[in-house]
């Protein structure tokens, strides 16, 4: 066999051990009866929930607490099998986060609460231009 | 009129550029085609073609900037992307903001090299143009905006606003309304670098097609080889321009855009870095093409690689299909099927020009051996490519779960959560394998080697690498091992290199590029492992608390909060929030707030105090300032326990439209950089406005002492005063001011609210002192009993939450981007030099 097929035959290899090894780490989104059933099993992996702030009928957000010193806070947020949960982040509330369509949360359960270590938001088009807002003509 | 005609003449210019497109596409193919005695003529009536596509083009530049810069807002194009207040550089850049625009930039990038091509080509002219300007007619295709049997082809810049929103209620009532005022630019990127990263960015995106267009030239012709002596030149170009572009975005995201780091894996990164990467591997093969088939064929292979995965990632980034996966806004712009076939329509014609000639491409029989150079470029560029592999792979799970849906199967794999330490475990092995291969691959360039001779070459290297690898494990306390790998290959390849760059300055400084831009290299592996694995976030409150009872540990609080004027430790600091600021025009540094007056136009202030710098006053108390009232700067004072202190800027931008965006304060030192950012300040939209309460009337009189929300106060004094900033006072207006001492906690400070009474009737100007939440008005006088009254009004006290994080050592990671692109210029020159050679000998 030439050296040149050995080599081909290893950087193949490398190519298709990227591919095993990419694929089983790639996460899918869970909800947050999953990812409390991981915690149950021990497996403390982070995990991406997504989902939507809870709102009350008339669209104001509910459960938001901010801590006194505004250095944390915490939310409820409603999964797509629409399940409550609570969710803490240490960190102060993101600056868009109460007008957010969909907010990710990565992390995982601690106890009753799910502390993320980073929250995703999906705003409603903010940079887009679907509406024209007409304040003076 | 005029203004009408300006968008049907950029129209028309973007008919004729395509069409010209089309036309030069064929007339450069006849050139090919046609027997000999034809080609002249069909090459001329080419070029002619081409010089009105290019002066076409340029009109669809022109056109475009007269709507921005006119603010003619009835085009989508300005009103979505400018406004009345943005400056000339901003226009710039609100000109390739938008997706038209981005590809308008493209093609007069490529109309550029066009025209390059041209004037320094002879044999290569006709075939590399005729691949050329297809290319430009399907990217001009992307801003045609026409429809045809229902499709819409391309999206055009010169869209009129009530077309584009033609459900607008307001078109209804009047369908010749145009908006007074624009959208304006996306605060994000009102920077500089948004000045000069996209034209960067693009310029390496059209020189891409440059290599490609020779090699299928090359295929084309039956030059198999020669295609790549011109081509070379150009891959380095490329190479260096795209690499360049890449690592401005990376520094801007660093200094301006907050993500905390330059560097996010995001997949827009992820679409441009694959590409460099495969381009770099392809220009390491095209040095060796003459000794090696299989360079041949991997250089055609990459080459085309290269341009394919450029395409592909403007797929990806403009389809809309990233969407979820990425914190860039995309929009779906409706050409995704318009891209699909571009895509597929360049892939196609490399498979079939290279299968039609794959007999014909040289085999050589001689069997590779471990000590030639090609074997080791063969080796890194390999590296490359899996290196590129690994991150496209996660980068098109989208696409992925997309195909699959198509088929019926659901799939949702995502990239995994903390998607910088995903890719970085993958990508820091590879930089290992690119450091050490780099650092050994050039002395086997340089000599023929075997195995005495290479133990010779690499003794001195390694020993010098141990030892200074050594020195800075103890010094730095690395312990983690793939960053000990890392230092040690990093500095291994700096050390390697540097030898050969010795014995290369008995030979010619021309030949040197390879080592430099492979210092460069060795640089950033270190300067990134250093200042990515060891960032440290010290503004760290280590409170040692519950956060609460329902969570089982202690949680640190990555940030602190600071109230105005109250000095707080951190880590070795003192902190010192002092205030907002904000820049006006012709006034270095930055306006404290506190003495401007915002007026009814909220890019005018007034000046309450005068503004002095280096001793000389540059505006005087009333004078009406130009201001961006968009950036609010916020004062932070660093002292440290030795004395020395420094001050930072952080930045917070509001727009109504496109909510607050945070920029850091960078304290650079040699061996560190300090990144201070902001999480929250109060008080910065219209819902979180800071709100004054009426505390307290009070009645005094002169010298009588009384208290202001607890603060000892004194009236001093009650005087006439005939000027006040901002105000014209007639000869029948009367403005009384009062001067009040107010003792606060750390200073003595002075208010001085007036009493105005102006075209007969009575007013007030209110005067307050932020750091201690007051204000006062003065509302009445009592010539009877010689009183004053007052209101008093306070409010809550003005705080910013903070977040610092140190750096280490990143300068050793922007010292070798700048080796890295110098070594590309000598590289470059060198490359170009023997085009030139080889051309006028009349071999090209």
């Amino acid at each position: 066999m030439k050296k040149s097929h050995i080599l081909g035959i290893v950087i193949i290899a490398i190519a298709i051990g990227i591919i095993i090894s990419t694929a089983g780490d790639a996460s899918s989104y869970v909800t947050f009866g999953q990812a409390k059933e991981m915690a149950s099993v021990g497996n403390m992996e982070k995990i991406h929930v997504v989902g939507m702030l809870k709102k009350d009928t008339e669209g104001n957000v509910m459960g938001v607490e901010s801590a006194q010193n505004r250095l944390t806070f915490s939310f409820v947020m409603v999964d797509s099998e629409l399940k409550e949960q609570k969710v803490f982040f240490a960190e102060p509330m993101p600056v868009d986060f109460l007008k957010s369509e969909q907010v990710v949360v990565i992390g995982a359960y601690n106890n009753e609460t799910f502390v993320a270590d980073e929250i995703l938001l999906k705003c409603p088009s903010k940079y887009q231009e679907d509406e024209i807002k007409f304040t003076s003509n | 009129m005029l203004r009408s005609l300006i968008g049907n003449l950029g129209q028309v210019s973007i008919l004729l550029a395509f069409v010209t497109a089309l036309i030069s596409a064929f007339a450069f193919y006849k050139a090919v085609t046609v027997p000999d005695l034809q080609k002249r003529g069909w090459l001329k009536y080419a070029q002619s073609i081409f010089y009105v596509h290019a002066a076409a083009v340029v009109a669809i530049v022109v056109c475009l900037f007269i709507i921005i810069h006119n603010h003619y807002f009835e085009y989508h194009y300005a009103w979505s992307h400018s406004s009345l207040h943005l400056p000339l550089h901003y226009m710039i850049s609100c000109f390739w903001e938008g997706q038209e625009g981005s590809f308008l930039l493209w093609i007069f990038w490529q109309v550029v090299l066009g025209g390059v091509i041209l004037n320094t080509n002879k044999l290569w002219k006709a075939p590399v143009m005729s691949i050329f300007t297809l290319v430009q007619a399907f990217l001009v295709s992307m801003i045609l905006g026409v429809v045809i049997f229902n499709v819409k082809i391309g999206s055009t810049p010169f869209i009129l606003l009530r077309d584009a929103m033609a459900d607008a209620p307001v078109f209804e009532l009047n369908p010749d309304f145009k908006p007074e005022d624009g959208n304006g630019l996306n605060p994000l990127l009102q920077n500089y670098w948004m000045v000069i990263h996209p034209p960067t960015l693009f310029l390496g995106f059209a020189t891409t097609l440059v290599p490609f267009a020779y090699c299928m030239a090359g295929l084309w012709t039956g030059r198999l080889k020669e295609w790549i002596r011109p081509a070379l030149p150009w891959a380095l170009f490329s190479a260096m321009v795209l690499g360049v572009g890449v690592l401005m975005g990376a520094y801007w995201a660093y200094e301006t855009l907050n993500f905390g780091g330059y560097w996010n894996w995001d997949p827009v990164e992820n679409a441009v870095y694959v590409p460099w990467l495969v381009l770099v591997a392809s220009y390491h093969t095209m040095i060796t093409y003459r000794k090696s088939s299989t360079a041949l064929t991997a250089s055609m292979i990459l080459v085309v690689a290269t341009f394919v995965l450029i395409v592909y990632s403007t797929f990806l980034t403009r389809s809309g299909i990233l969407g979820e996966s990425s914190v860039h806004s995309f929009t779906a712009s409706g050409l995704d099927q318009q891209l699909l076939v571009y895509l597929f329509v360049f892939i196609l014609i490399p498979v079939v020009l290279m299968v039609r000639r794959w007999d014909q491409i040289p085999v050589s029989k001689q069997e590779i051996s471990t000590y030639s150079r090609e074997f080791w470029i063969f080796m890194g560029a390999a590296t490359l490519c899996l290196m590129g592999f690994q991150v496209i792979l996660p980068t098109s799970y989208p696409v992925w779960n997309k195909l699959m849906s198509l088929i019926g199967v659901e799939s949702n794999v995502a990239i995994p959560a903390d998607q910088i330490s995903y890719y970085s475990q993958f990508q820091l092995w590879f930089g290992v394998g690119v450091a050490l291969l780099s650092g050994t691959g050039q002395f086997f360039w340089w000599k023929k080697m075997d195995l005495a001779k290479l133990k010779d070459a690499l003794l001195g290297p390694i020993l010098i690498t141990l030892v200074v690898s050594t020195l800075v494990l103890v010094l730095t306390k690395i312990s983690y091992l793939p960053y000990i790998l890392i230092l040690v290959s990093g500095v291994y390849t700096i050390v390697a290199n540097g030898k050969i760059l010795w014995g290369l300055k008995k030979q010619s400084w021309r030949l040197s590029g390879g080592a430099i831009a492979h210092i460069g290299i060795g640089m950033m592996l270190v300067g990134i492992m250093f200042s990515s694995g060891y960032s440290k976030v010290i503004s760290l409150n280590n409170s040692g608390l519950l956060i609460s009872a329902e969570l089982d540990d202690e949680i640190n609080l990555k940030n602190v909060i600071l109230f105005l004027n109250e000095p707080r430790e951190m880590d070795k600091y003192s902190l010192l929030y002092q205030g907002r600021y904000i820049e006006a025009k012709g006034v270095s540094g930055y306006v404290p707030v506190e003495i401007l007056a915002s007026t009814n136009d909220p890019y005018h202030w007034i000046a309450m105090e005068d503004i002095n710098r280096n001793d000389q006053v540059v505006h005087q108390s009333g004078d009406t300032l130009e201001i961006q009232p968009e950036n609010i700067y916020f004062k932070i004072l660093y002292q440290e326990k030795d004395g020395k202190d420094f001050q930072l800027y952080p930045r917070i931008q509001v727009n109504a439209s496109m909510g607050q965006v945070a920029s850091p304060g960078i304290k650079r030192a040699l061996t560190k950089d300090l990144y201070t950012h902001l999480s929250y300040a109060p008080f910065m939209t219209e819902e979180d406005q800071r709100e004054w309460t009426h505390a307290d009337s009070t009645t005094v009189t002169i010298g009588q002492q009384f208290f202001i929300n607890d603060y000892i106060a004194v009236l001093e004094s009650v005087s006439r005063v005939d000027e006040l900033p901002g105000i014209t006072l007639q000869n029948d207006d009367v403005a009384v001011k009062a001067r009040i001492k107010v003792s606060g906690p750390q200073s003595v400070e002075f208010l001085e609210p007036v009493f105005l009474i102006k075209d007969q009737r009575a007013g007030r100007i209110p005067d307050g002192i932020t750091d201690l939440g007051i204000r006062v008005a003065f509302s009445k006088i009592n010539p009877e009993t010689n009183s004053f009254n007052f209101d008093i009004y306070t409010t809550q006290k003005d705080f910013v939450i903070l977040k610092a994080i140190e750096k280490p050592f990143i300068n050793i990671l922007w010292v070798g981007t700048l080796l890295l692109v110098f070594g590309f210029i000598v590289a470059i020159n060198r490359r170009y030099r023997e085009f030139v050679l080889s051309r006028d000998k009349g071999v090209e």
